[in-house]
């Protein structure tokens, strides 16, 4: 019987089947439940490796030791594992190698909209995409395939609406597949100027073979319904083009992103009197198009940015406007993401507001305080860059800004790419404060472990990094552990570290409160007592569960966990717990 | 049949989704779910879409085509007005909760969402929250919504029974059928 499946959970059914051994990633949205549902698979080795550019080195390691293997990562992930990933189009496989990477159209959960598909032209590296669940399952094998046929990485691009759709999937048996020989091969697997000169002529003759491959291949398929419109695409873009259009147009199908198929896209093209190019983000389709002599409409008629539906579609090739709706004719007050009630870092941004000072923030749950009320974030720009950017503003601007200048950042992400940040500090004579905000867990992308939890990815306990030995040991003399709830000395260590002429770290520790030991901890609700003087100071937390009604304060009970944050902040004692 | 349930991170619309998904594939229709993940899910506005029918391809909902909407909250609710298909049904679960921008003060909280819908659109609107501790937990609000929609749509009840079985944890099963029935027996 078919399945329903997400799209990243089809993807690890794929690889269980294909007989991959070897999975290592870094969580990302929307990319994470490949690496999640790969765990359901015991004969697969699976790992959350610190960062992106690690999980790939270990992806490639084992397909060189001869197994089929991968890597999956947000597209934001891509560039971080960019480096190792370039040079193994270089090194070509042993075992099936396959990196899958889901791009974030409309930025549901991501500090940019980059279209990974440059990247399969960049590094001369075969890329497919899957436009559903059952696709996701079947390219995913195909590409092993194809991963050992050419010698080559494969690309598997995703993206939100692929990721996390779920759809109907057939489940297959598991490929029987051997470790492949190990031999010694340093002209294909060292990559040195001697080596790699040869090895590029390799890289350019596969790209060859792979274009005529392109062009035969049924992952580029036609769809003939007698129209003379044609619309060429790919990925999820085919699904809104489907649907919008039906049989009011032919289609070219891409499967294969890169290379394109070059004589099919012609042949199509000469059958039809009008050609788009449908493909959300950059015109990547539609420029190959135009460089292969095809006049096809794309980029004029849609946006790049944002993710498309079918009634755009339908309005920019058939003309057709969209169903009439109701609509009520007032503003709707948005509803952002905010931190949960019960979030340690609240407790933190409420001293770092209080205290007036500049922030340089980081990618995680923790990116919320850039929110109103808290509002205490001043920069984010990728993993790690908190701490490091913290330092160059400090060098542009000198002592006196350092002195109201901290770095946040998340214990995962610190591990990710925040140490090196920190190495720069201390060897170059840096005097940044550092906050590591450590809540024993990866938060944002839905509670999982990391080298500072002391457990796997299978829950089975391993050496625990101690976040104060290793601070300590790259030369930070001062390393404060403090617990962010207690705001009275949260604040006065803060600003004892903020004057300090030597470098220093933070650690804000407390765990996150959807964590099933919190859970357990925390218990009843706060209650506003009468000694509440409407001051407001509670007020100031950005809690979802406090709110006014008129001048009065309230706590909702439905959404108070209980965590006590606002008994520690008002000044009346006017908040007091119940169970 | 286009189907879209509406509500705020955390009041459990992704397993509604996921409930009516399951049940869509056992009445042997093509199904396709959309949730999102990630940033949404703290305490913002979630949207997810369940299509069924012979062939589904794309995934989302646009303006102007949901058959029904389940929304778990009135502010949401009314977000999702555009969504809806001209003679669609919307159900409501009468809560309210606030947004950010009106716990900072910078907004206010419409007032008389219920009848602003009313007068547009066939609203069945509920308190489902009250009925959901009725049953035994405020978390359950999601089932007792099931039920109310499982009511108006033409499936074997024995059906969703089955389905909320596999779905949730065992110690919740008795808890959450409770909820599924206080649902469906909602007038």
């Amino acid at each position: 019987m078919k399945k329903l499946m997400l799209g990243n959970e089809a993807v690890a059914r794929g690889a269980y089947e294909a007989g991959v051994s070897v999975v290592s990633s870094y969580p990302g949205t929307p990319s994470t439940e490949i690496t999640e549902n790969i765990v359901k698979y015991d004969d697969i080795y699976v790992e959350w490796a610190p960062n992106e550019k690690v999980a790939a080195e270990v992806a490639i390691g084992a397909s060189i030791a001869g197994a089929r293997s991968m890597s999956c990562m947000k597209h934001v992930g891509l560039n971080v594992m960019a480096d190792p990933v370039f040079t193994a189009s270089y090194t070509g496989v042993n075992g099936g190698l396959v990196l899958c990477v889901a791009d974030d159209q409309g930025m549901h959960s991501s500090q940019n909209e980059q279209d990974s598909r440059h990247y399969a032209k960049a590094s001369k590296i075969l890329m497919l995409e899957p436009s559903d669940s059952g696709e996701c399952k079947d390219f995913t094998k195909k590409a092993y395939d194809l991963s050992e046929k050419y010698d080559t990485p494969v690309f598997l691009r995703l993206s939100t609406r692929v990721s996390h759709s779920q759809s109907l999937v057939e489940e297959e048996e598991r490929a029987n597949v051997p470790l492949k020989d190990y031999e010694k091969n340093p002209q294909k697997y060292v990559m040195m100027p001697g080596n790699a000169i040869k090895r590029h002529v390799v890289v350019e003759d596969r790209i060859a073979a792979l274009k005529e491959m392109s062009d035969s291949s049924s992952l580029n398929r036609v769809e003939e319904n007698g129209s003379k419109i044609g619309v060429i695409a790919g990925g999820i873009a085919y699904m809104y083009a489907k649907e919008a259009l039906g049989d009011k147009a032919d289609f070219l199908k891409i499967g294969i992103v890169y290379p394109l198929p070059e004589q099919k896209i012609k042949d199509f093209a000469a059958k039809h009197d009008k050609v788009y190019v449908i493909e959300e983000l950059d015109p990547v389709i539609e420029e190959y198009c135009r460089s292969i002599g095809i006049d096809a409409i794309g980029k004029e008629v849609f946006t790049l940015q944002g993710e498309y539906t079918p009634s755009m579609i339908k309005k920019a090739v058939l003309g057709e406007d969209a169903p009439e709706f109701d609509a009520v004719d007032e503003p709707i007050p948005v509803r952002p993401p905010v931190m949960c009630a019960g979030c340690p870092h609240r407790g933190t941004y409420y001293v770092l507001k209080k205290l007036g000072l500049v922030v340089s923030g980081d990618i995680g749950c923790y990116t919320l305080g850039a929110t109103a009320p808290l509002q205490s974030v001043d920069t984010t720009i990728c993993m790690g860059a908190s701490i490091s950017a913290a330092h160059g503003m400090a060098k542009a601007r000198g002592k006196e800004f350092n002195k109201k200048l901290v770095s946040v950042i998340g214990d995962s992400t610190f591990m990710h790419s925040g140490i090196t940040g920190l190495v720069d500090i201390v060897y170059n004579k840096g005097n940044n404060t550092v906050i590591i905000l450590d809540n024993s867990i990866t938060g944002m992308t839905g509670h999982q472990d990391n080298p500072t939890t002391g457990y796997t990815i299978r829950k089975e306990e391993t050496k625990q990094v101690n976040l104060i030995t290793l601070c300590k040991s790259i030369g930070i003399d001062n390393v404060v552990v403090a617990d962010p709830f207690d705001v009275k000395n949260f604040e006065k260590v803060v600003k004892e570290e903020v004057k300090r002429e030597e470098p220093s770290v933070i650690i804000a520790q407390r765990p996150c409160a959807l964590l099933p030991n919190m859970r357990k901890k925390y218990s009843g609700h706060c209650k506003i007592t009468d000694k509440c003087k409407k001051c407001k100071m509670c007020m100031k937390l950005g809690c979802p569960a406090i709110s006014l009604d008129g001048d009065t304060v309230r706590i909702d009970t439905t959404q108070c966990n209980g965590c006590g944050l606002c008994t520690n902040v008002c000044p009346f004692g006017a908040i007091e717990k119940e169970d | 049949m286009n189907i879209m349930i509406v509500g705020v991170g955390g009041q459990g619309t992704l397993l509604a989704s996921r409930i009516l998904g399951k049940v869509a594939i056992k009445e042997g229709y093509d199904v396709k779910v959309s949730e999102v993940h990630g940033m949404s899910q703290r305490g913002g506005s979630v949207v997810t879409y369940v299509k069924y029918g012979e062939k589904v391809y794309s995934p989302i909902i646009d303006r102007g085509e949901a058959d029904l909407i389940l929304a778990f909250e009135m502010l949401e609710a009314m977000r999702a007005l555009p969504y809806l298909k001209k003679g669609g049904k919307m159900i409501a679960n009468t809560q309210q909760m606030n947004p950010m921008p009106v716990i900072t003060g910078a907004m206010e909280y419409p007032e008389n969402i219920k009848e602003k819908l009313e007068s547009k659109i066939n609203l069945q609107a509920v308190d489902a929250l009250s009925i959901a501790e009725k049953a035994g937990t405020i978390k359950a609000v999601n089932v007792v919504l099931i039920g109310l929609l499982a009511k108006s749509m033409d499936v074997d009840k024995r059906i969703w029974i089955d389905t909320i079985k596999e779905t949730v944890p065992e110690k919740f099963t008795e808890l959450n059928l409770k909820a599924l029935e206080m649902g469906y027996e909602l007038k």
